[in-house]
């Protein structure tokens, strides 16, 4: 479904991505696990047209997008829920998740998946007129998800989904975010938290300072004892 | 491309759905015209017609500074460029036509009133065309300068836009005098008319066609647009651009494309506003009228209002339009006095009157009855 080969990114002088080649299959979850500036968010970034790669080719459902803008993508049936969240502050929750769909004009559909976002997400039903700024942390990830899910991805691109979460909520999204798969949506999900990361994906890549240093299934990396060491804690 | 066409909110439709608000816009101009000029004093009606301009300029840019974030600090040139092709327009072709420059309005037109004239004219005509003829080059020079400039963000546009205003008023202080002779003006051709505006002296001479039925037909119609810009899909997608701009792109925004076309917008009622100000009795349109100065005013508007906020633009636009007018009692403490009201106003409103609110909306008065049940917030509109 995506396929990235050699990909490189430099941000002015500084190379943020040294070739970087990662494939995704129809139905998986991918996750993609490295240390703060490793390149991950680069990488999601890369594939939704956000920064544009130096060199290398991203393919989605065999349709090279590495040169396409960000608003084309999305089209393409890709959305990206941004590190940070990204919500807009100023607007009410049922605001943002119009946005989400914001490229389609099927009102049948539309109302389809908002329903779905909100039995996804019950909290924000309760929350639908408040404004998103005064959502909690985790209420505001839920609110990005959703709102993403709005935009009928095939395949959604999540950043730092448990960023600033309690364990609780990141318990809570993780077990969504494996909902949302199991409902036919493919994943590619980037994160800190390899614990949580690992135990959900099919398969995973390390990334170490713009290369991909380990791929492999999940349940095996997360046995491996390098990654054990490195990334779980555990000595 | 494989891929179905983008469905695209259409700007077009969006705005001109329902014809009736229109309607009532052009009864709100007869009334402003025919009932309330004749019984005010000239006064007060020149302040409402200097309070119609300043709506029509200061909500034209609420639509860039306020729903897309944008901080433009050359609206003063778009509203001079307009002025001076709709003045050059009404003013030569009158000279060419009737061999003279004055107005040749009907009752709706013009601040004098006249007894037994039809309620519009062929000049109203000329005026009007000259007027969207003027908003057009404004925002065609909009969209050349919003192509390339709106890549930028932040103090970049800031500083672009700000140039781009010195360079329209260094650029008209460079043009020929007014030719003030039928004579001459049926000689020149009609690409040397419009380097004949006057240069730094200002371009006197142009018809007063300006009058209240003009200038409110212009706020009504401006508000009309600003308010469905702001409640369509179109304008939510303005709105998420100014909160998060890379969120906006991945909702699939294409953030460049909207941007430029609030720019466009906003620029064309900028040169509509010019058109208005060119043909009003006893303004000399000059080069200074594309001085930031003038641009800074229309800034404190928007900001004042609350940025994003239609009903703040236009009561910042009043506000800023009679406080140094009430002040003139108190002679050279004006400005001082009108500088400190600013100066506490934003201190105790620092999103302005009303953020991104609007009068009507229930949020905005929220703050009133939280700080009467004590529970304490302080100042300042809550988003």
């Amino acid at each position: 479904m995506l396929e990235i080969r050699d990909l490189v990114v430099s941000y002015g002088a500084v190379r943020a991505l040294h070739g970087v080649s990662l494939r995704v299959e129809r139905g998986e979850i991918v996750t993609l696990i490295g240390c703060n500036g490793a390149g991950k968010s680069t990488t999601l970034r890369a594939v939704s047209g956000m920064v544009r790669p130096a060199s290398g080719t991203i393919e989605f459902e065999g349709r090279s997008i590495a040169r396409m803008k960000p608003h084309e993508i999305v089209r393409l049936g890709m959305a990206h829920c941004p590190e940070g969240r990204g919500i807009f502050a100023n607007m009410t929750v049922e605001e943002n998740l119009r946005l989400g769909a914001f490229t389609r004009d099927d009102a049948e559909g539309i109302a389809a998946d908002h329903e779905r976002a909100l039995t996804l997400f019950p909290r924000l039903r309760e929350r639908l007129r408040q404004s998103a700024g005064t959502l909690s942390g985790g209420e505001q990830q839920m609110l990005a998800i959703g709102r993403a899910i709005l935009t009928r991805p095939r395949l959604l691109l999540l950043d730092e989904p448990s960023l600033g979460l309690a364990p609780q909520v990141v318990r809570t999204i993780f077990q969504i975010i494996r909902e949302i798969n199991a409902a036919g949506t493919t994943i590619l999900l980037v994160e800190q938290n390899a614990h949580m990361a690992l135990k959900v994906a099919h398969r995973a890549y390390v990334l170490e300072v713009g290369k991909i240093e380990m791929e492999g299934p999940a349940a095996d990396l997360a046995a491996s004892d390098e990654v054990r060491k490195a990334y779980l804690g555990v000595a | 491309m494989s891929h179905e066409t983008p469905p695209t909110p259409g700007l077009v439709s969006s705005l001109v759905r329902g014809y009736m608000p229109f309607v009532v816009a052009v009864g709100v101009a007869i009334v402003m015209q025919v009932v309330v000029r004749p019984n005010v004093d000239p006064y007060p009606a020149k302040l409402l017609l200097d309070i119609g301009i300043n709506c029509i300029l200061a909500v034209s840019l609420t639509m860039v500074n306020g729903f897309t974030g944008q901080f433009s600090m050359g609206h003063a040139g778009f509203m001079a460029v307009g002025g001076y092709a709709s003045g050059a327009i009404t003013y030569y072709t009158s000279m060419r036509v009737w061999g003279a420059g004055e107005a040749r309005g009907g009752v709706l037109s013009g601040m004098l009133g006249g007894e037994g004239l039809p309620w519009l004219t062929v000049g109203d005509g000329l005026f009007l065309f000259s007027l969207i003829v003027g908003g057009v080059v404004a925002a065609g020079l909009g969209y050349l300068v919003g192509l390339p400039s709106l890549r930028l963000k932040g103090d970049y546009l800031a500083i672009v836009t700000l140039g781009f205003g010195e360079i329209v008023r260094v650029v008209i202080q460079q043009t020929s005098p007014v030719l003030t002779s039928a004579e001459e003006v049926r000689q020149a051709t009609i690409l040397q008319l419009p380097t004949h505006v006057g240069g730094s002296l200002g371009f006197s001479g142009i018809p007063y066609y300006t009058g209240l039925f003009w200038v409110y037909l212009g706020v009504c119609v401006t508000l009309i647009v600003a308010f469905r810009l702001k409640t369509s899909t179109f304008g939510r997608a303005f709105l998420s651009i100014r909160n998060d701009e890379i969120a906006a792109e991945a909702m699939g925004v294409n953030t460049t494309r909207y941007k430029v076309w609030a720019f466009v917008i906003a620029a064309f009622f900028a040169g509509i506003a010019g058109g208005l100000f060119s043909h009003t009795l006893g303004v000399g349109l000059s080069p200074e009228a594309a001085g930031f100065l003038r641009s800074f005013d229309v800034i404190i508007m928007v900001v004042l209002g609350g940025l994003g906020s239609i009903s703040g633009a236009v009561a910042a636009a009043i506000i800023v339009t009679l406080l140094p007018e009430w002040l003139r009692g108190v002679a050279e403490y004006r400005m001082i006095i009108y500088a400190l009201a600013l100066i506490l106003i934003m201190i105790f409103r620092p999103k302005g009157l009303f953020g991104v609110r609007e009068v009507w909306d229930r949020a905005t008065w929220a703050w009133l009855s939280r700080r009467k049940s004590g529970t304490g917030a302080r100042g300042g509109a809550r988003e």
